[in-house]
């Protein structure tokens, strides 16, 4: 277990450049009582509050610890444990920091990981009288899981050990021992006395003349904290920007999101996955200045496309070299903080950067014990509370990622159990390919129950009928195929009902007389509603030139309680004829075919179609983009909760 | 009448200036307009401004009509509502909302009067009517006042209750506030999405994982989730911001001639009767900002509810304050 993938860089996303810096450690090995310590030595306290606690502690008869500056709750107090991660900040001469405070008790490991989660750096305690522990171990392994590289060893109370450098180098080699073990090399240790003072902002503590640890000649805490590097720049990996909403609070239609890597500029050509749809940048918005030109990794910004393609919240804006992987299977580390078991083949929710997909856990490779580093067999239906473990995941529809190595804001993951973050991962081993190679099919869960919100729950939508109207040549079919490749790829259900997959069965003793077009869209109607029924996303392409029987088919697919959006794919016959793929239009102008729509027979345009698009002036996508917009919220689950595309 | 029309008139007879403090002088308009610098030290704004950005629009993303933003007109709501401007491209597309105690200084009202029609705003001003009167839940025990009832009892039914009444009428199941974790030790302790039961009640020692820009975004019904969109600034980064963006705020943060010939400031803005102001020489921002470089005593010092007795705040908050 050498190889545990890291971030060549460690931000937290939107964090000031303060480095942020968490403390943890066994439970009672000193981390509070080093962090007051800290504060009171950088002057970092308000007037007063020393004095205000050394009262607390006095009427409850209780002497004065530095670590009750920070376990402010009352409960804190009369437990001596710190319960949650406190944020505090203080500065030495060179910099400003963030305290991250991180409670050492097994229990809490969701609050360590909220608290390290966000760091660029560990101070890492261990009491030199009790040595390594379990939660010494544990804690260094989930640092470098989290991606922390930038360690420093604080073995404390060495006043309790009368500054004994055997027993500090004892510590020192078993420890760090371990850390090579994960590949971890720590910056420092630091022999100290929190309480005393001692290594900790000065090298001699309080009331002492000499060094009680003269025969240390490294820095102290304060002095190893700022060795580290403040967060590196993240503008030279390769651009990702995951769309976090879009807007459209006036006539622009605003994109807006983090760039989490790299940078982005006006005239920019963006790749958005998982469909692959490329569009120009044509600006980026700025609501109390001048617009920008370029904007870079750590900003939040509003961007507007020269085309407008479908682009929804969860797709990743990239260039068009080095784009993320887009899969719907994938390896990760993960841990587990939630109360019950994480199972094999149970749904959860998976979030990534501001995807959100349904997600199962398709097998436990092996199971890791985050102290003793042993590999337990993976066979295991189960991952438990506190466990680490590689798996192998699957989502329902593509997912777009990077390995975590690669790109740490796109490779690492939570999931979700009952409304709260139960777990997290990273993503590693995954392959950067041709995308239409790594694509692979949708593999659908087993169901037993079949009410109809088992199917909603299930398809993570409602069903619903796109009804397609419009003159031969119009691009109903061009479009519906198009549509449902997209609804397809996001993991949704759906199918076309068209001329070929009907006339030639269930309608094939149908003509064209203007009887059998209305049998014919009866027929249709009644077969989209029973789809519906089954969860599916229909989309018909039938012309129904007449407007009576379009009202009846979307009386037909209402009585059953579905979606219905009637779409009137526009274009002027003139350019339907010049278009004529099928030679219909001739053959109709020569007389061959009698009765042919907009020839010889009628079209009823639509006067309240849900939606127009217009084929003449816009694109297939522009097409599609315009209807999924419409169609979206309509089939959203009851709950509100949306499925990223 | 447009917002450069609304101007203070004669407040020196309102009992909120009985004491050192005067009232403002009279047809200034209700707003101050820093001007617009940018320091060499304010560089970590942008990182904070995008943070907060990504937070509001995460927040309207997931609750979208079901989403309010309270509101003091204090300097950190203001920095809320300009970076709502700055998320939306100038538009604010869930309503704000004002808890009135009653207890409000005058010019404080006439600068929500001012900023509404500045910014277009879509406002709700909520008072516990019932409370102040002594009628409906409260007709046995009377009205409360500051005159009546202890400054955390005030606190709680003017402020905490009258938003819980507010929220279950409107629906509301998230709040963006302004809090931020150098205010107060139990904020520290605080989430970026912070979940509330129906009961309002923080349950701070059982708080939901929160990492990698992952957040709580959903709840039960009747339950809430607070947005704490401010959570990483520092009282100076507020400062900062202000100036650098040259943000309109209420004049009362500056320092202004007392009745005693000394000149007073307010540094966090309250109920009138239990909100004091400090002696300060800051007329401008950045005095304001060289003065938190040398001030140990801490920002809410001047809130009296906070300290009436200990742990007040906690008290307060695990009850739904924000």
């Amino acid at each position: 277990m050498s190889s545990v993938s890291t971030a060549p860089v460690q931000i937290a996303p939107g964090q000031t450049s303060r480095v942020r810096v968490v403390f943890v450690g066994h439970v009672d090995h000193g981390k509070s009582t080093l962090i007051g310590r800290i504060l009171h030595d950088t002057h970092s306290l308000p007037d007063g509050k020393v004095a205000h606690i050394q009262k607390v502690c006095a009427a409850k008869g209780m002497d004065f610890e530095f670590a009750h500056l920070l376990d402010a709750l009352m409960e804190e107090q009369a437990q001596n444990i710190t319960i949650d991660t406190t944020q505090i900040q203080f500065k030495t001469d060179k910099r400003p920091y963030v305290i991250i405070d991180a409670p050492g008790h097994k229990e809490f490991l969701k609050n360590m990981i909220t608290g390290a989660a966000s760091a660029d750096a560990a101070v890492l305690l261990i009491a030199a009288n009790e040595g390594v522990q379990e939660q010494s171990r544990r804690h260094g392994y989930l640092l470098s899981l989290l991606g922390i590289r930038q360690v420093v060893v604080a073995v404390n109370k060495m006043d309790l050990v009368g500054y004994s450098q055997e027993v500090f180098d004892r510590v020192c080699a078993e420890y760090r021992a371990f850390l090579a073990q994960i590949g971890v090399e720590a910056r420092a240790f630091v022999p100290i006395s929190a309480r005393n003072g001692v290594n900790v902002a000065n090298r001699i503590g309080e009331n002492q003349g000499v060094a009680p640890t003269a025969w240390y000649t490294g820095h102290t805490v304060l002095e190893m904290l700022d060795t580290f590097e403040p967060p590196a720049p993240l503008t030279e990996l390769p651009l990702r920007m995951p769309i976090q909403d879009v807007y459209r609070f006036d006539d622009r239609r605003l994109l807006v999101g983090r760039i989490e890597t790299g940078t982005l500029r006006v005239g920019d050509k963006l790749v958005f996955s998982p469909n692959d749809k490329t569009s120009v940048v044509a600006s980026i918005e700025n609501w109390s200045g001048p617009a920008l030109t370029s904007a870079v990794a750590g900003q939040s910004v509003a961007i507007t496309l020269t085309e407008q393609i479908f682009v929804q919240r969860g797709h990743v804006a990239s260039h068009e070299v080095d784009a993320p992987i887009e899969t719907n299977r994938f390896r990760a580390r993960l841990f587990w903080m939630g109360k019950r078991n994480l199972m094999v083949g149970q749904p959860y929710k998976l979030k990534l950067a501001t995807q959100e997909l349904d997600v199962e856990v398709v097998s436990v490779d092996r199971i890791i014990d985050a102290s003793t580093l042993e590999a337990a067999s993976g066979d295991r239906g189960y991952i438990a509370k506190n466990d680490v473990a590689e798996v192998t995941l699957q989502t329902r529809g593509a997912l777009v990622l990077d390995n975590q190595d690669r790109n740490p804001f796109m490779g690492r993951f939570v999931i979700v159990d009952d409304r709260n973050v139960a777990g997290g991962g990273i993503v590693y081993g995954g392959v950067y390919a041709d995308r239409t190679k790594v694509k692979s099919a949708n593999i659908y869960w087993s169901e037993g129950n079949v009410l109809p919100k088992n199917r909603v729950l299930r398809n993570g939508h409602r069903g619903g009928v796109i009804w397609l109207t419009g003159l031969s040549g119009s691009g109903k079919s061009t479009i519906a195929r198009a549509l449902e490749r997209e609804l397809f790829n996001s993991g949704r259900q759906v199918y076309v009902l068209d001329g070929d997959n009907l006339r030639h069965g269930l309608n094939s003793n149908l003509g064209f007389s203007p009887e059998d077009r209305v049998e014919n869209i009866r027929r249709v109607a009644e077969v989209a509603k029973i789809m519906s029924e089954a969860g599916l996303v229909v989309i018909t392409a039938f012309i129904s030139p007449y407007r009576v029987d379009r009202g009846r088919a979307r009386e037909i697919v209402l009585e059953g309680g579905h979606e219905f959006a009637e779409v009137y794919v526009e274009a002027p016959l003139a350019v339907c004829e010049e278009r004529d793929v099928k030679g219909l239009y001739k053959r109709a102008r020569s007389g061959e075919i009698a009765e042919f729509t907009g020839i010889s027979a009628p079209y009823e345009a639509p006067d309240n179609a849900e939606i127009v698009v217009q084929t003449d002036v816009q694109s297939v996508d522009g097409a599609v983009a315009v209807i999924l917009e419409h169609l979206l919220p309509r089939i959203r689950t009851i709950t509100g909760d949306e499925i990223s595309i | 009448m447009s917002a450069i029309d609304l101007l203070l008139p004669d407040y020196s007879s309102h009992p909120a200036y009985a004491k050192q403090y005067p009232a403002p002088p009279i047809g200034e308009s209700p707003a101050f307009f820093p001007e617009k610098i940018s320091r060499e030290d304010a560089a970590h704004l942008d990182s904070l401004e995008s943070q907060s950005i990504y937070l509001i629009r995460e927040a309207y993303h997931h609750f979208k009509k079901s989403l309010c933003m309270p509101w003091s007109m204090g300097k950190d709501s203001n920095v809320l509502i300009w970076l709502s401007m700055k998320a939306f491209g100038g538009h604010i597309p869930y309503p704000l909302l004002h808890i009135d105690t009653t207890y409000e200084f005058p010019e404080m009202i006439a600068y929500r009067d001012w900023a509404v029609k500045n910014y277009g705003l879509d406002l709700i001003v909520k008072i516990n009517e019932d409370a102040r009167a002594g009628t409906g839940a409260y007709a046995e025990r009377g009205p409360i006042g500051y005159d009546t009832a202890d400054p955390i009892t005030v606190t709680h039914e003017l402020k905490t209750a009258a938003l819980q009444q507010v929220m279950a009428e409107y629906q509301w199941s998230a709040l963006i506030t302004g809090i931020r974790r150098d205010e107060d030790s139990t904020r520290a302790k605080e989430r970026y999405f912070s979940p509330r039961n129906k009961d309002f009640e923080w349950d701070y020692k059982d708080q939901p994982p929160e990492f990698w820009n992952q957040f709580t975004t959903s709840c039960a019904p009747g339950e809430h989730v607070r947005v704490q969109a401010l959570l990483d600034w520092s009282e100076r980064d507020i400062w900062l911001y202000i100036q650098k963006e040259g943000i309109p705020i209420p004049h009362m943060y500056f320092a202004r001639q007392g009745t005693d010939g000394l000149r007073y400031r307010f540094r966090s803005l309250g109920c009138y009767p239990i909100t004091g102001a400090v002696r300060s020489e800051a007329d401008t921002i950045d005095k304001i900002i060289d003065e938190l470089a040398l001030t140990k005593t801490s920002e809410r010092a001047g809130r009296a509810q906070d300290h009436h007795r200990e742990g007040a705040m906690q008290e307060l908050r695990a009850k739904g304050f924000m």
